[in-house]
């Protein structure tokens, strides 16, 4: 069990995090005017060639880089230089930003109306802020923003204004385009727009890669983009994408920049603005597609009251200090760096495990709701299938136990500790009334009323039990993206519990072999950093021990007197991700000849069928998420195979006696035998 | 050579010789007596040899006569703050020599932090007890004395041959600080004493290290601390002749210890010179030009060592290694020379060079060009060498080498000059709207017949205008390539006051040269940042040299000291990450200085393990007892 050092094994209880200052405070005292019209002078990076938006794009166009890869297509496709640089220059015409601090200062007085009336307050960490600063002052800086809403980047360039930070430009994806008017606001505001996918298509990821390089390296400006890749309608963290990163790491690892830094920020929201709309989604209604009209529809939105949003700007993660000793850069030394070349494995690793601590880092500085662990309580009340509901106080002694729990674990929980449990419970309540139902003291989700109230122009007698299923399912997703915001506080922990479940005896080494085979099964469902399987077990060993919960020698692990209720709860964090993906393995079994297109649709009707007949528990396995993730982990694992091209493209090819046996092991009927593991 | 052949052939060859010497003899000024006398009786073997220099030399046996024992150069040669508190250079040799630097003091107190009033004086003399008696290989003694060949095992000859000019090894001396040094010192007087030396130290295995000019700066020339055997300092120093001109074809065959300024010297007084001139040519040896793979300034006419080299003798355990004849080019294999060149001292000694002449030039001029900043300055080397029109030399130092050259300017003595300098920096300044913290300076220097040279000047003016460079004049010139022989004295200097530094080297592509001045020079400053070095260290960089496919790069590296507990470690780990930095961005691990020990660990990864084999059997087969046990490159 040889362990790479790349968390180091501490305390989480002991991190340290800065003080929260509400930016929206100054903005309630005084003019909002004059605030948008305020002087702007942010500080710059100490090696910026100052340089207009119209010569930005001569750079990139004049670059080796792109010039190299135009004479490459020219030379493929038959086409003069000419005609390929002026298909570049379109292409960069597409995406460009065009930052104009006139816009934005519309924005700033817009968005602090409109801020005013959905929030109570902006938190922000303004020790994060002058970090920001120092670092922006130093080294080309890219800002690296969870991702929860389309509220986001807005929000991050309000902040940076406010405190005369420097403008970031932000990467989009192309479906903001379509909103005409909005699409070319947010250009304005430093915007610039990537199509989602462009594969194979190399001038494009050329004159993409280049412009981004170029802002980046001059210091033109912070770079901002999204890890995750899109919002996480589940509000769990998702698989960092590597792409962008990989593109703004270039420059460092070939030598062009002596360092660059990377800003995780943690955005939480204490309510979402799209909390149903994702559910719906999830669900299998389609996404809307943006547009203005649709935008303005969300007015209604403005009526209610969202809480509070924290932001936490995280220490800025030199990327010379993570490509120390990981990586050797002369590598680049024999091809002119101006030929594009595919990265290297050891170069894709390192930006693989460079993105997944980003993620964690993310993770990490999240502020979480005392309604977060309320979800949890009211989600497993929920099903074990308690009709009448939670009674008040045993709902608060509940929370109050997960808060120290989760406390213990690191979590960085914002729980007004002056205030009685009790109230802090019902304030909770109240601001996320459209989810729960109170009568007579007790509290359970409002499953019932919802279906009325979401669909309108049906009547309810017709409602069928489908229908009523979907509905019910809507409130138990958006409760659930609220309880996934914790999951990654209760993970490892959680593997671990599950783990010695179903291990077949108390013996270490079968724990962990148990261990290693869930956490390899969720990988594509939580953040868990590829290869550091040794080091999440010792730090979930880590965790339980302290907490009293297990004792750990040589050889065994035992359960103590006071740990069952710990365990417990745990197991049944991970339960509905263990039926999940056990019911996905079921219904695979039962396929021929599906294709990867067909997944869905019909992995959803299964599920719905095995629900309505009360075969499965948990309503929340519905989520399309949580399936994509399960065969994602499937296909990964070997179990599932994609065939590509020929006739057969996307069919997926089954291994059954595979599926079989994994859903054996999931469903703990199987011990985790070795040769499983190994297998895997 | 045909030291041994005695035809018809020969004795033709002498008389011409001897015509020639005599044309030449015209030229010298005052020959000393007796030494050829001496010479004579020391080398019968090489009777038919001409010595063709006259006899002014530089490099005495006992060294510890003119030179420092813990600094650079002449011992009456250093910079100093007069009762007044005023920089001054003292001596005689330099132009800077007896002269009032008034702006160095400012510029080391604000560059450094340093105070006058916080010394570091250097242990003033060498105190023999502390050197270890030598282990004297007694056979091998008795039969060295029985060739007569001179040799002494006295403290301070062999603590004069036991070091560079690291920065540590001269740190440990001024305090007083001594290692392994050699055992004994011989010092040859020719090819055969060479060849005779060699034989006995194999007989009697004895450890041979080869002396030159002693300016390696790669801890080529420490002892191994872990040889046991008795080590023998062979210093070259004191065959230094010239022993025939062939004007037909240019070229002069010279023994190897000649050090670089004799060797212009009395070239010069035949009309003709090598062009050779590496930084330290006042002290460094030709024949440690050839084992290091030296490169001059002016190589861009005349060409490095390798270009310059015909004919290579060496001795080597194995026998003497020599071609057969001066062809100026060869297809006969891989070239031997080249297993020679950079060979750093573990194959052998080197003897006698045949090296190509020129007629010295006509016309000489210096000139500089002001760049808004170091990156258009690289650009107008870079076209300078695109249109492979560079002058005999031109050298391109970044901003604060830039002041550190200003804050050198002695003092002027009329008012004219003084008003003068203020005009051009009001002009460049304020009328051109240079920015004095980015703008930097090339320097110049062109040679050849002077309808030519003006020529060649106006050529590259103009394209220094075009990148946005200014004439600023052939005194500045003139000064940056004089301060290149007195900035070694500077760290002495330094080093009186808690400052230490050093420079290094690289070479790298074209496309890489802004990328690593930057990065390297922001690498030292966090490094020493992370290390607790209290005080803002000098971090700077100049081209050298261009190339077709890339320059030559300096990096000057010092810092102030107080405060640390072992500074020269802090120095080493700084240099080390340093030359990490280097690496990693493209650069070389060595343009010219060599490997030594000092940067051994990165051979492997340098030139592949296939690579380090090859290298690693020509040792085996040339010196299998590892007889010249220096312990350099491999």
């Amino acid at each position: 069990m040889a362990s790479k050092a790349v968390y180091s094994h501490r305390d989480p209880m002991l991190k340290k995090r800065d003080d929260f200052e509400d930016m929206l405070e100054e903005r309630r005292n005084s003019s909002d005017l004059r605030y948008a019209l305020k002087c702007y002078t942010p500080v710059l990076y100490k090696g910026l060639t100052p340089c207009k938006v119209s010569e930005l794009k001569q750079m990139v166009l004049q670059s080796d880089q792109l010039g190299y890869v135009i004479t490459q297509v020219s030379k493929e496709k038959g086409m003069t230089s000419d005609e390929v640089t002026g298909e570049a220059a379109a292409i960069l015409e597409e995406m460009a930003q065009r930052l104009q601090l006139s816009t934005v200062r519309f924005f700033a007085f817009t968005l602090s109306k409109v801020f005013k009336t959905l929030f109570r307050s902006i938190c922000i960490n303004e020790e994060g802020l002058q970090r920001l600063q120092q670092a922006i002052h130093n080294h080309p800086v890219v800002l690296l923003p969870s991702h929860r809403s389309y509220m986001d980047f807005l929000l991050m360039s309000y902040i940076l204004y406010t405190y005369d930070l420097a403008l970031p430009v932000i990467a989009a994806g192309m479906d903001f385009m379509g909103m005409k008017v909005v699409g070319e606001m947010l250009r304005m505001s430093g915007a610039f727009f990537i199509r989602r996918s462009f594969g194979g298509d190399k001038l494009y990821w050329a004159v993409f890669s280049e412009y981004v390089k170029i802002m980046l390296k001059n210091g033109y400006a912070p770079v901002e983009f999204f890890l995750e890749g899109t919002r996480s309608r589940t509000a769990k963290s998702l698989t960092p994408k590597l792409g962008l990163l990989n593109i703004v790491m270039d420059p460092f690892l070939k030598g062009e920049v002596f360092d660059i830094s990377l800003v995780p920020v943690s955005i939480s929201y204490e309510r979402t603005l799209e909390e149903a709309l994702y559910a719906r989604e999830l669900l299998g209604v389609p996404k809307p597609k943006e547009s203005t009209s649709g935008l303005f529809k969300a007015r209604k939105i403005l009526s209610e009251d969202y809480g509070s949003i924290h932001v936490y700007f995280g220490q800025p993660v030199s990327v010379r200090s993570l490509a120390e000793s990981r990586v050797n850069r002369s590598q680049f030394n024999l091809i002119p760096r101006h030929i594009p070349t595919r990265p290297s494995e050891e170069i894709l690793s390192f930006v693989n495990d460079s993105a997944y601590r980003l993620v964690r880092a993310q993770e990490e500085n999240m502020v979480l709701k005392p309604w977060v662990l309320l979800a949890f309580v009211l989600l497993q009340k929920q099903a074990a299938e308690e009709k009448q509901g939670t009674a008040l106080d045993e709902l608060t002694e509940q929370a109050v136990w997960l808060r120290d729990l989760s406390r213990q674990y690191g979590a960085f929980l914002h729980w007004p500790d002056h205030i009685p449990p009790s109230e802090v419970v019902s304030s909770s309540l109240s601001l996320h009334r459209g989810l729960v139902r109170i009568s007579e003291g007790r509290v359970q989700l409002a499953l019932e009323q919802v279906g009325g109230q979401q669909v309108p122009g049906e009547t309810r007698g017709a409602i069928t039990p489908e229908e009523e299923l979907l509905n019910k399912a809507v409130v138990i997703l958006s409760c659930a993206s609220y309880r996934n915001q914790a999951l990654n506080v209760f993970i490892r922990p959680a593997l671990l519990a599950s783990a010695i479940h179903t291990a077949a005896s108390n013996r270490k080494q079968e724990i962990y072999n148990s261990f290693s085979f869930l956490r390899n099964m969720f990988s594509n469902e939580f953040i868990l950093c590829p290869g550091a399987t040794v080091q999440d077990f010792e730090e979930a060993c880590y965790l339980l021990v302290k907490t009293g919960t297990l004792q750990i020698n040589q050889q065994e692990v035992l359960i103590t007197e006071r740990g069952h209720r710990t365990l417990a709860f745990l197991t049944s964090v991970l339960d509905p991700f263990l039926q999940g993906y056990q019911v996905v393995c079921r219904f695979l079994c039962e396929q021929d000849g599906l294709t990867e297109k067909q997944f869905i649709p019909a992995v959803r009707k299964f599920i719905i069928k095995h629900l309505l007949t009360g075969r499965l528990g948990y309503i929340e396995v519905l989520s399309s998420d949580l399936q994509k993730n399960a065969l994602a982990a499937l296909i990964r694992l070997g179990t599932v195979q994609k065939i590509k091209g020929g006739e057969e493209q996307g069919t997926l090819k089954l291994n059954k006696v595979m599926l079989n046996s994994l859903e054996d092991t999931l469903g703990g009927k199987l011990p985790t035998q070795k040769s499983v593991v190994a297998h895997l | 050579m045909a030291s041994n052949s005695s035809g018809s052939d020969s004795s033709d060859r002498q008389r011409i010789a001897q015509q020639r010497l005599s044309v030449i003899a015209g030229h010298l000024q005052r020959p000393v007596e007796g030494n050829s006398g001496i010479l004579a009786a020391e080398c019968k073997a090489q009777g038919d040899k001409l010595d063709v220099s006259s006899e002014r030399r530089t490099v005495p046996r006992r060294r510890q006569e003119i030179m420092k024992w813990n600094g650079w150069g002449y011992s009456d040669s250093k910079f100093l703050y007069n009762k007044k508190g005023q920089a001054e250079f003292t001596g005689k040799r330099y132009r800077l020599s007896g002269m009032i630097i008034p702006g160095l003091r400012e510029w080391m107190e604000s560059t450094f932090g340093a105070n006058l009033q916080h010394k570091t004086p250097a242990a003033p003399i060498l105190n023999s007890s502390v050197v270890q008696p030598p282990t004297l290989n007694e056979a091998f003694l008795k039969e060295l004395k029985s060739t007569g060949i001179p040799f002494s095992h006295d403290a301070e000859d062999r603590v004069f041959r036991s070091h560079g000019h690291c920065l540590h090894e001269i740190f440990a001396l001024r305090e007083g600080k001594i290692g392994r040094v050699p055992d004994l010192v011989v010092w040859p007087n020719c090819h055969n004493d060479v060849v005779k030396i060699v034989e006995l130290a194999c007989k009697h295995n004895v450890c041979l290290i080869p002396y030159g000019g002693g300016t390696s700066v790669s801890s080529a020339l420490e002892c191994p601390p872990e040889e046991t055997r008795s080590i023998v300092s062979l210093d070259t120093s004191q065959m230094n002749r010239i022993l025939w001109i062939d004007e037909k074809n240019l070229t002069a065959h010279v023994e190897a210890g000649i050090v670089g300024q004799d060797l212009e010297r009395l070239l010069n007084e035949s009309g003709y010179c090598t062009g050779h001139e590496p930084d330290s040519m006042e002290f460094s040896s030709l024949g440690g030009w050839v084992a290091t793979r030296a490169s001059g300034m002016k190589k861009n006419i005349y060409g490095n060592i390798e270009d310059l080299v015909v004919h290579i003798k060496m001795v080597t355990p194995r026998g003497v290694i020599e071609k057969s004849c001066q062809g100026p080019r060869m297809s006969t294999g891989p070239d031997v020379h080249h297993f020679i060149m950079g060979s750093e001292g573990t194959l052998g000694v080197v003897t006698e060079v045949t090296m190509k002449i020129r007629p010295m030039p006509e016309y000489q001029k210096y000139g500089s060009v002001v760049f808004p900043n170091f990156e258009m300055g690289v650009a107008c080397l870079r076209e300078v060498a695109r249109q492979r029109c560079a002058p005999a030399s031109i050298r391109l130092m970044d901003n604060e080498q830039f002041k550190f050259g200003h804050a050198l300017k002695p003092q002027v003595s009329s008012i004219f000059t003084s008003f003068l300098d203020g005009l051009k920096k009001f002009y460049i300044t304020k009328f051109k709207g240079f920015d004095p913290n980015r703008l930097c300076v090339a320097t110049l220097l062109f040679e050849g017949d002077r309808e030519k040279v003006l020529q060649h000047e106006k050529q590259v003016y103009d394209i220094a205008a075009k990148f946005g460079g200014l004439a600023a004049g052939e005194d500045n010139g003139q000064r940056g390539y004089m301060l290149t022989f007195v900035i070694a004295y500077l760290r002495d200097l330094g080093m009186d006051y808690y400052v230490i530094g050093e420079s290094f080297e690289t070479s790298m592509p074209w496309d890489r040269v802004l990328d690593i001045c930057r990065n390297v020079k922001a690498r030292i400053v966090r490094e020493c940042k992370d290390k607790g070095v209290q005080f803002p260290p000098l971090s700077t960089c100049r081209v050298t040299q261009t190339y077709d496919a890339g320059a030559c790069v300096y990096f000057y590296f010092a810092f102030n000291y107080r405060g640390l507990s072992d500074p020269v470690h802090v120095y080493e780990q700084v240099e080390h990450a340093a030359r990490e930095e280097i690496l990693a961005n493209g650069g070389s691990l060595s343009h010219h200085h060599g490997v030594g020990k000092l940067r051994k660990e990165w051979m492997r990864e340098t030139i592949s393990s296939v690579g380090m084999g090859m290298l690693k059997s020509v040792k085996d087969y040339v010196d299998p007892n590892n007889i010249f046990g220096n312990r350099n490159l491999l």
